[in-house]
């Protein structure tokens, strides 16, 4: 598993980027040049499902950050994934302003409701887009900050970051379905109209997101394909193949374990906020336990420690997912609950392992 | 009084007569009983009170009930043939008993009997009375609680009762609560003296009672004017009131340790089996919430064999939980766990597919709603130990069931072949294997273990929660952070920690919610492990090390 980045040739890691550079420009091109009626035109829902694709492989591509080349198995990744998803629905529940049901200028519907009288302090600022940016990956950022240093430094490793990384986004989903915290408890935040003054369900920004998603996505595979070759990144895998030599060597294991943990938040909240506008919809569900989960097996099917895996394995099992849940809805436990079982005794090395030693058993 | 009693009964044993010569048998049963009921049959309600009166003055112990009956509006006569019943609505029908002798008769159709009515004279009356009976009841229970009834609006009448019961009164609650009652009655005297000794003594009495008289005493009514005149008296009340207070917040103190101790029941029996496969075997099993799970719907299914037997069923459930979800954690561990030893994050993601296919499969077999487990009888209720501090009898169960299979589990590992083998295993297993001891037949055997007491685990919680799919996945959580607070590999440990959190749990949630309260224990676990990694019992020595 180990020697698979190195052993790769680079063609594959092009080919994956030629095919994203592709997809990500004819689909929006087509819906921009052809009519509506016309064959090659995207349908608005095909081109939200793909969209929501790429933010998941980009999400995906941030757990392999960490825990491919890093060793940190987090459970609770989906949770800044989340985070910048409520960082960017705050901006466009600010946007609604009294277009809202009960027609409150400054608060959204779910505060009049509750009666609050006015907007709480953390959601000042947030009527402006750029704030809203800033903070979509500050706040994953800060927070796998202050949570990473803390369980870093005391050398919190294996199987225990792991669960207390699950209770992190636990924690955070039974919070989140509080009302009092001010984020629409249960519900959410949805019914969202407007992104810097354009509906959001016009065709036209639909295609521009999906054009953000899949720009976000290469210049994430190319800035990380970058930083795992660098000297940093291959401190990063030698923690995780033997992190006591590591230390001993005189590195700061910690500060290189923060930094790759608060950057792939970071890249995980981007995802959220590509997320949220494309699906109309953030509520606390996101920060379920299961939802982290699900990020694992895309990285562990794809193949981990190989960054285009994790891309590949995003897309795949949420195409099946989306296939799937709409043939045989009772089916899809049975099979993401057969995938992690699989993956993990039979493909240890996932789609791309499998499609590797293949090509390398033809060879000889 | 005598006169008209001596005219009732003549109209009566008249009526008794042509009864007796309509149904044409003899009775034998004691006339004055029939003959009153027979003069409540009787239209006019001056007859009805007199018919009361005369039911209480014959001690018969059929008395009550019907009378009871009568005041709850039970008592009906039936217009076939003009029987006095006892009827229980039932959907459409009644269900009757004789009123006379308590024989079952055939349920009977609403429009077949008339309800005998009362004025609310009448009720009031008969609501006293009631009282008076119950005072001289058998039942040293009823009798209690007579006498707090009475407390509500005591008359001169009911205290003579009462002085005359006290004499004579063998309980020692019920005396305690009849000189409470009069203690409450002196408080209104018109001796100062008096009140104020009064007052005295039941300042070291908390009930509900006595907090609503001295309450009484210091309120100020809406003119702003004290309704207790006299201020040495009202400062007397406070400082009383004070006193009980502390001793009521003791109570509160008893009772949210007692629903943390349950709570750390729950926590400990749910946590104990991973305790096993984490700390012994160094397995993260996250279908260890399922195997739970399979234990509570075991027991769903023994009460559907079993209908009528709930206690039993229950009780059947232990093994049978044991025995299948052990059964299901060795096939887990022969097929699956065992090829991934040695690779914890691996383990933890395969035993996570099994715990969706295991929930997935409940939900095809037994469908994605909540089934509803029956509690028996005894496990239900609480007990009431006084007016303020009642622990309910369900939780209380558990907490004795956790110590009972804690204590057993730790008999086992000490004292068995298997114990031996395991605890050897979990501390060297290279030197155990050289030592001839077959690890993966412990492995399987240990991991069934941990599965068996999850399923046990599972027979509680259907007791307490909604058996459902997502049963598991609910603790699983909480239960990891059990494990890890107290120490992998380390039983006692998760004794410790399971009952702490819970503690810590229910003193959190007044001040800040459910919800909220449990947020903060997870903080507090994260920022404790950041602080003591291997919990707050770490394992020494060598299997420390791995």
């Amino acid at each position: 598993m180990k020697l698979l980045a190195s052993s790769l040739t680079d063609k594959t890691y092009a080919s994956v980027l030629l095919t994203l550079l592709a997809v990500t420009f004819i689909i929006p091109l087509c819906n921009w040049l052809t009519p509506t009626d016309s064959p090659l035109h995207f349908s608005a829902y095909t081109v939200s499902l793909i969209g929501k694709y790429l933010s998941f492989a980009l999400l995906g591509l941030s757990l392999d950050l960490v825990w491919g080349y890093c060793g940190i198995l987090a459970l609770g990744h989906g949770a800044f994934f989340a985070l910048g998803g409520y960082a960017i629905g705050m901006y466009l529940m600010r946007q609604i302003g009294s277009r809202g049901v009960y027609g409150d200028p400054l608060l959204p519907d779910f505060m009049v409701f509750l009666n609050w009288q006015e907007l709480p302090w953390y959601w000042f600022g947030f009527n402006h887009f750029g704030f809203a940016l800033l903070m979509v990956v500050l706040v994953p950022g800060s927070l796998a900050f202050v949570f990473g240093w803390l369980a870093f430094r005391s050398r919190v490793t294996g199987v225990y970051l792991s669960i207390i990384t699950q209770a992190l986004t636990y924690a955070l989903l039974l919070a989140f379905f509080r009302n009092e915290m001010g984020f629409g408890g249960n519900n959410g935040l949805t019914d969202f109209k407007e992104i810097l003054g354009f509906s959001i369900q016009s065709e036209a920004v639909r295609s521009t997101l999906f054009l953000l998603s899949g720009l976000a996505l290469i210049i994430a595979l190319i800035t990380c394909r970058w930083l795992v070759n660098t000297k940093l990144g291959r401190v990063i895998t030698a923690i995780r193949d033997q992190e006591a030599r590591v230390r001993f060597l005189g590195y700061r294991v910690e500060l290189f374990k923060l930094w790759i943990f608060v950057f792939a938040a970071m890249l995980a909240g981007i995802a959220g906020a590509l997320y949220v506008p494309q699906v109309g919809i953030i509520n606390p569900s996101e920060f379920s336990p299961l939802n982290s989960l699900e990020i694992v097996i895309w990285v562990a099917m794809g193949g981990r420690g190989t960054l285009y895996g994790a891309i590949i394995g995003a897309l795949v099992v949420n195409y099946c997912k989306t296939v799937l849940t709409g043939l045989l809805p009772d089916a899809w436990l049975y099979i993401l609950g057969g995938l992690f079982i699989v993956v993990t005794v039979l493909l240890p090395d996932g789609i791309v392992g499998l499609i590797q030693r293949k090509l390398k058993e033809q060879r000889a | 009084m005598n006169f008209f009693s001596i005219t009732r009964y003549g109209l009566a044993s008249l009526m008794l007569c042509v009864a007796l010569s309509a149904h044409g048998e003899p009775k034998t049963l004691n006339t004055p009983l029939l003959e009153a009921l027979t003069a409540i049959k009787q239209g006019s309600m001056t007859q009805r009170e007199q018919a009361i009166n005369s039911l209480v003055e014959l001690k018969n112990p059929r008395s009550l009930v019907i009378l009871q009956a009568l005041l709850s509006g039970k008592l009906f006569i039936c217009k076939d043939d003009d029987k006095l019943v006892i009827g229980e609505p039932n959907e459409q029908t009644y269900q009757i008993r004789d009123a006379i002798d308590d024989a079952p008769l055939a349920p009977i159709n609403a429009e077949q009997v008339s309800k005998i009515n009362l004025t609310n004279k009448l009720r009031s009356q008969l609501r006293k009375i009631i009282g008076e009976l119950e005072l001289n009841a058998e039942q040293a229970d009823t009798r209690l609680a007579a006498v707090k009834a009475m407390n509500q609006d005591i008359d001169e009448r009911m205290l003579e009762l009462l002085k005359t019961r006290l004499a004579i009164e063998p309980d020692a609650r019920v005396k305690q609560a009849i000189e409470n009652s009069l203690l409450l009655q002196k408080v209104d005297s018109v001796d100062k003296n008096e009140r104020i000794k009064a007052i005295e003594q039941l300042k070291t009495q908390a009930n509900l009672s006595v907090v609503n008289k001295l309450k009484s005493l210091i309120e100020k009514d809406s003119d702003g004017q004290f309704a207790e005149a006299d201020s040495d008296i009202r400062n007397l009340a406070e400082a009383a009131l004070a006193k009980i207070n502390t001793q009521l917040q003791v109570y509160s103190a008893i009772e949210t340790v007692f629903f943390g101790l349950s709570l750390g029941a729950v926590l400990v029996l749910s946590a104990i089996g991973l305790a096993i496969t984490f700390g012994v075997m160094g397995v993260i099993n996250m279908a260890h919430g399922e195997l739970m799970m399979i234990g509570a719907y075991t027991t769903y299914v023994i009460q559907q064999i079993l209908p009528n037997q709930l206690g039993l069923s229950v009780i059947l459930a232990i093994p049978a939980a044991f025995v299948i979800a052990g059964l299901v954690g060795i096939a887990i561990e022969r097929g699956i766990i065992r090829f991934l030893y040695g690779r914890p994050l691996e383990t933890l993601l395969a035993t996570f597919g099994i715990s969706l296919f295991l929930q997935q499969t409940v939900r095809s077999i037994f469908s994605p709603l909540n089934r509803s487990v029956a509690t028996p009888e005894w496990m239900s209720g609480s007990w009431q130990i006084n007016d303020f501090l009642s622990l309910t009898w369900n939780r209380f169960y558990i907490l004795i069931f956790c110590l009972l299979v804690f204590v057993l589990l730790l008999q086992i590992l000490k004292h068995t072949r298997l114990g031996l083998e395991v605890r050897a295993v979990a501390q060297n297993r290279r030197m155990a294997k050289a030592m001839g001891i077959p690890t993966a037949r412990v492995d399987a055997m240990t991991f069934g273990l941990g599965s068996g007491i999850a399923g046990v685990a599972g027979v509680a919680l259907s007791q307490i929660t909604n058996v459902g799919p997502n049963l598991g996945q609910s603790y699983i959580v909480d239960s990891f952070m059990v494990v890890v607070f107290g120490g992998v590999g380390n039983l006692l440990g998760t004794l410790v920690a399971g009952f702490s959190l819970g503690i810590a749990n229910k003193f959190l949630e007044p001040f800040a919610g459910a919800v909220l309260a449990k947020i903060l224990v997870l903080i507090f676990i994260i920022l404790f492990i950041q602080k003591r990694p291997r919990g707050l019992f770490p394992q020494k020595g060598r299997a420390a090390d791995s």
